[in-house]
């Protein structure tokens, strides 16, 4: 169980305190799979980083009361000037896991041959991605935290992240954020509406669509 | 709650091997002698100074061997002025990596400290024993007493290196003053002289600077009686713990302003 509660998170700007969530209220149970949908600046990313605990809320709780995985993002919670195996290595040295246990299967999902021995910052952004995404199914979390990873790369590793997560790891909470809601549909059990730095929750995911199709029409409002 | 504890201290031990395994990588890869430049660079340092001391016969001033004067006045310099040097850019590049949750910013300081703080000491003791190998100097006389003063540079190094680094996160100039103020710092700093070579007058002022207290101590352990050593080891642990507290609050107050990238 991962319960949020009145959540409240401003960034300074030069103009002053920037609010990107006003109060959030948010709960998942072990094995539940949301989508949270919002447009673009509406806060997903800030949303996903409080919940994995790498940022904390100004005001309001979190409690977690199942293992959580980092956001699982394109660009990759690792260190540029390593490689990717000595970055294997440092995360598995900060979950505490033996890495020589995980490394056939990130060589073989990352599909990266020598380039594994390489600086990561050589890498092509699919190579980070498919680096980024094994990693992260390296370690067993209850909960995956997942930030438009699946929506990048080619459409042989969009499949394949779908087996990993969706499939293998189907018994999972993953909380998901997009600001495309056919994959929001197409995987979650329940979708939220992120907007005005309020969750909202709708009755079915019909009405959920309907409203956001409705803000889309309205020019973006990034400050206010 | 002493399971807690216990976990919580597990954790942090795993984070600090990681961040200082990361930090050995990215500063000396896997080239030529790798992780080993952790300490030959600057035991090259000291050499060189040693070498050019030597030759300018600067203990024309001193009678005391001018081999066992560099080695303990630059090895104390090297200590505190790593520390702050490495914390300047301790937060940038590790950006990513506070994705992880138990990666906290001060756990990137504290890894950076305790990597300058071992090159620096492993330096010191290869060369010493080098030196007194070959006898090129005598051993320390009180090693108990030169530890305790290495171990007051070093805290200093650590409380100045966590206030460097913390002021400089959001403010650039930081940056700007820290190269020109520590090799203005370092003739002050009594690696060069001892405060009993210098007139009366200018000893009070010299004192106020804090590592001067740490290398007379230290050289007093090494020369013994051969030196009047002047040195307060409570007004130099006033000024490290007042460095260390500003530090701990200045990071704790950035800490929730830095987001991971």
């Amino acid at each position: 169980m991962i319960r949020m509660k009145g959540v409240c998170k401003a960034y300074a700007t030069s103009q002053g305190p920037h609010h990107v969530l006003r109060g959030v209220d948010f709960t998942v149970a072990p094995g539940e799979v949301v989508g949270i949908l919002g447009r673009n600046g509406a806060g997903k990313s800030t949303m996903i980083r409080i919940l994995s605990g790498a940022e904390f809320p100004d005001t309001g709780t979190i409690e977690r009361h199942m293992s959580v995985s980092w956001p699982l993002a394109f660009a990759g919670a690792f260190q540029g000037a390593l490689t990717g195996l000595d970055n294997l290595r440092f995360i598995c040295r900060v979950y505490g896991i033996d890495y020589r246990t995980r490394l056939h299967y990130v060589e073989d999902f990352a599909e990266l041959g020598k380039f594994l021995r390489e600086p990561v910052h050589t890498y092509s952004s699919g190579m980070r991605a498919r680096l980024a995404f094994a990693l992260s199914m390296a370690v067993d979390f209850d909960c995956f935290l997942v930030d438009e990873v699946v929506a990048v790369g080619d459409s042989r590793f969009r499949q394949r992240c779908q087996v990993e997560l969706f499939e293998k790891r189907r018994d999972r909470a993953k909380i998901l954020v997009s600001h495309d809601p056919n994959f929001l549909l197409q995987h979650s059990s329940r979708m939220v509406l992120l907007t005005g730095g309020q969750l909202l929750s709708f009755g079915n995911n019909a009405d959920a669509l309907d409203y956001y199709h409705a803000q889309q029409q309205e020019p973006a409002a990034a400050f206010d | 709650m002493a399971d807690n504890l216990a976990s919580s201290f597990a954790i942090q031990r795993r984070v600090l091997g990681a961040l200082l395994m990361r930090e050995i990588l990215t500063r000396y890869g896997r080239h030529n002698i790798g992780f080993l430049w952790l300490f030959v660079e600057p035991m090259l340092f000291t050499l060189g100074v040693t070498a050019l001391w030597s030759l300018v016969q600067a203990d024309k001033f001193s009678s005391l061997p001018i081999v066992a004067f560099a080695l303990t006045g630059y090895s104390s310099v090297l200590l505190w002025r790593s520390m702050p040097g490495r914390c300047l850019s301790a937060i940038g590049p590790n950006l990513s990596l506070l994705y992880h949750r138990n990666v906290r910013v001060i756990d990137l300081f504290i890894a950076r400290i305790l990597l300058e703080a071992a090159g620096t000491t492993m330096s010191l003791v290869a060369l010493s024993l080098l030196f007194i190998g070959f006898e090129a100097m005598g051993p320390p006389e009180d090693v108990l007493k030169v530890v305790e003063a290495w171990l007051l540079l070093g805290w200093f190094g650590a409380g100045l290196g966590l206030a460097i680094g913390s002021l400089a996160y959001d403010n650039e100039l930081i940056d700007k003053i820290w190269h020109p103020m520590s090799y203005i710092l370092f003739p002050l700093s009594g690696a060069a002289f001892l405060v009993s070579a210098v007139p009366a007058e200018a000893r009070e002022i010299l004192l106020l600077f804090p590592m001067v207290h740490g290398v007379e101590m230290l050289r007093e352990g090494w020369f013994g009686s051969a030196i009047t050593a002047y040195y307060d080891v409570g007004y130099m642990a006033a000024v490290n713990a007042g460095l260390l507290l500003f530090g701990l609050l200045r990071l704790r107050a950035i800490a929730d302003k830095v987001r991971p990238q």
